[in-house]
């Protein structure tokens, strides 16, 4: 590494006196522009791309909002927030968004918290860590529509396994994906058994960072038991590494769709309906463009407010290192 | 506290670290060694033994009707095709762009910059109707045109791209530049080569993301002979009305199959690369 950058700066000296009569007119403002030439060329394929497959569609799918279109008409008119109107009154949209509210507060805890525990019993000690890493971490890289199968396996409701062992221990019962009670659990634990790894490999990755002086100078200190290292300085320090798990789970949790269309199409009833899968549904299944265009407002909104609040949290953590 | 009493207590937690993580271990994979165990089970064994072990070995039926009642080979080769598309371009649209974002100063980089990080909060779900609309204008729908291109360009791959150049030091490139290179092949022949780690995690990210996806490709093709394994799977489940698990769970073995064997030799590159993909957020 050393060696080029002698050189580097070697040759730089001389270039510059070379150049110098070339550009005699202005040389920082031709140099300038051949600069800003290379980089809008570098970037500019990127950029068109990114136009057109994300800030265009955004644009386009608040102004579709806006109408009364549906796939396949040759004409629509602006209806102004009428499909806003709609949506809040339609009693299965309001369904899906307490669904939805209710299916990301079981997952965050869920994961969050397990995730946690998990990561701090495999960082509490120095054998077989990189084991039960992967081993954890398995179920994030899974494919949810095959593992969603599997899970209906499982769960059936005579000849699951699930039901099997809950019969021979004497526990109740469920036919768990076609019970209206017991469905948004089951696809909640669904969530929780895939995204676990992956909040126990952002609190791993949290526990590395805590600098060991710290745990020497609480040693001195006297707070030799486990559960006061922990207390006083593991827990605190993983503050805002917790804050960006719950987030990031968040996130996960409000785009889950996969499960949904698998085993239960939103079903029983409407009581496993959630955003992503209503957005599907009425504009991919109904066809009514505007008014799923509005439904992906609402989605977009929820995601767009809990990234700003990320960015706004750990904007504030950098200030206080 | 006798360094005896202290000794024998880590050793306790020793044992209770172990057996608790085992256990969540066990349950975790429990689905997956399910899964195989399933697909090798007879049709009449498949509910009514709770043992892994088949009692009659009915593997090669099993997959032998995955193989051939579905077009499963063909989902498989799919999903390749997509994924290797996909990830070639968006490394081709996005390293020159992350080199540009990273590395040259000029007008307009604040605001290209900002265009990126705008793309890469946004859900790709929230496009789809819009992608839809253009897939149906250029009449791409149902090719293997409309499964690649939305994913043409990855705001997180430039994103991500772009934080790993700059810490590459500003005399490579200046010494580059002095050996006449010019600024794409500066991107290609300099900064890719020792931007292996970023190449590999956004690699890793990339194709797992989009072998999984079922969204997508359920709105983009209806032909058989053009769905990815996700939507393949589904495809073969909601023909056999679900209930012949034998075959659907082969099947479902083989789709998981390039991820798991993928995910065993490289574990430790998955790790990074979707733990990378956390900053997306």
């Amino acid at each position: 590494m050393s060696e080029p950058l002698v050189f580097t700066k070697a040759r730089t000296g001389s270039s510059v006196i070379r150049r110098a009569p070339l550009l005699a007119v202005s040389p920082a403002r031709r140099q300038a522009l051949a600069m800003t030439l290379a980089g809008l060329g570098l970037a500019g394929p990127a950029i068109v791309f990114l136009l057109g497959l994300f800030l265009l569609p955004a644009v386009a799918v608040i102004f579709v909002a806006l109408t009364d279109w549906q796939f396949g008409a040759v004409s629509f008119s602006f209806v102004g927030l009428d499909n806003y109107r709609e949506l809040f009154a339609d009693a299965t949209f309001r369904v899906s968004l307490v669904n939805t509210a209710v299916y990301v507060l079981i997952v965050v805890p869920g994961t969050t918290l397990t995730g946690l525990a998990i990561a701090l019993l495999i960082e509490s000690g120095n054998s077989c860590r990189s084991f039960y890493r992967a081993i954890h971490f398995l179920p994030f890289m899974a494919t949810i529509t095959t593992m969603a199968i599997v899970w209906e396996a499982l769960l059936h409701p005579t000849m699951g396994l699930v039901n099997q062992l809950f019969a021979a221990a004497g526990l109740p019962t469920a036919n768990w994906l076609r019970n209206e009670n017991t469905v948004l659990p089951v696809l909640g634990l669904i969530g929780i058994w895939q995204n676990l790894g992956y909040a126990m490999v952002l609190f791993l990755a949290g526990l590395k960072r805590i600098p060991q002086d710290l745990y020497d100078a609480a040693d001195v200190d006297g707070a030799d038991l486990w559960i006061d290292r922990l207390r006083t300085i593991t827990l605190p320090l993983l503050g805002p590494v917790s804050v960006f798990v719950v987030i990031v789970v968040s996130l996960k949790a409000l785009e889950s769709f996969d499960a949904v269309k698998v085993l239960t199409q939103g079903g029983p009833g409407h009581a496993s309906e959630v955003l992503l899968y209503t957005l599907y549904r009425e504009s991919f299944e109904y066809l009514r463009a505007g008014y799923g265009a509005a439904i992906a407002v609402v989605l977009l909104g929820l995601v767009v407010s809990l990234t700003l609040i990320n960015t706004l949290i750990m904007d504030r953590k950098v200030h206080y290192q | 506290m006798s360094a005896t009493t202290s000794g024998s207590m880590s050793t306790l937690a020793g044992i209770f670290r172990h057996a608790v993580l085992l256990l969540t271990g066990a349950l975790l994979l429990f689905p997956f060694l399910w899964m195989v165990s399933l697909s090798l089970k007879a049709p009449g064994e498949i509910f009514h033994t709770s043992f892994f072990w088949p009692a009659q070995f009915y593997g090669i039926e099993n997959y032998g009707k995955a193989l051939t009642e579905a077009p499963l080979l063909r989902y498989l080769f799919n999903g390749f095709v997509v994924c290797a598309l996909i990830l070639a371009l968006q490394v081709v649209l996005c390293a020159p762009c992350a080199y540009a974002l990273a590395k040259l100063r000029f007008l307009g980089r604040d605001l290209i910059f900002a265009v990126v990080l705008a793309g890469l909060i946004m859900p790709h779900q929230v496009l789809s109707l819009p992608l839809f609309i253009i897939g149906y204008k250029f009449d791409i729908l149902n090719t293997y045109t409309a499964l690649i291109l939305p994913y043409a360009v990855s705001p997180f791959g430039i994103f991500l791209f772009r934080q790993f150049f700059k810490t590459i030091p500003d005399d490579v490139v200046h010494a580059a530049r002095l050996d006449g290179l010019s600024e794409l092949a500066i991107v290609w022949k300099v900064m890719m080569p020792m931007s292996l780690p970023a190449i590999i995690a956004f690699s890793i990210f990339s194709v797992v993301g989009h072998w999984n996806d079922l969204f997508w490709p359920l709105i983009a093709v209806r032909d058989q002979s053009l769905m990815p394994p996700p939507l393949g799977i589904l495809a073969f489940k909601n023909e056999e009305a679900g209930s012949d698990y034998g075959p659907l769970m082969a099947a479902s073995t083989l789709v998981m199959l390039p991820l798991i064997i993928a995910f065993l030799v490289g574990q430790r590159w998955f790790v990074e690369g979707l733990i990378q993909g956390a900053v997306k957020q």
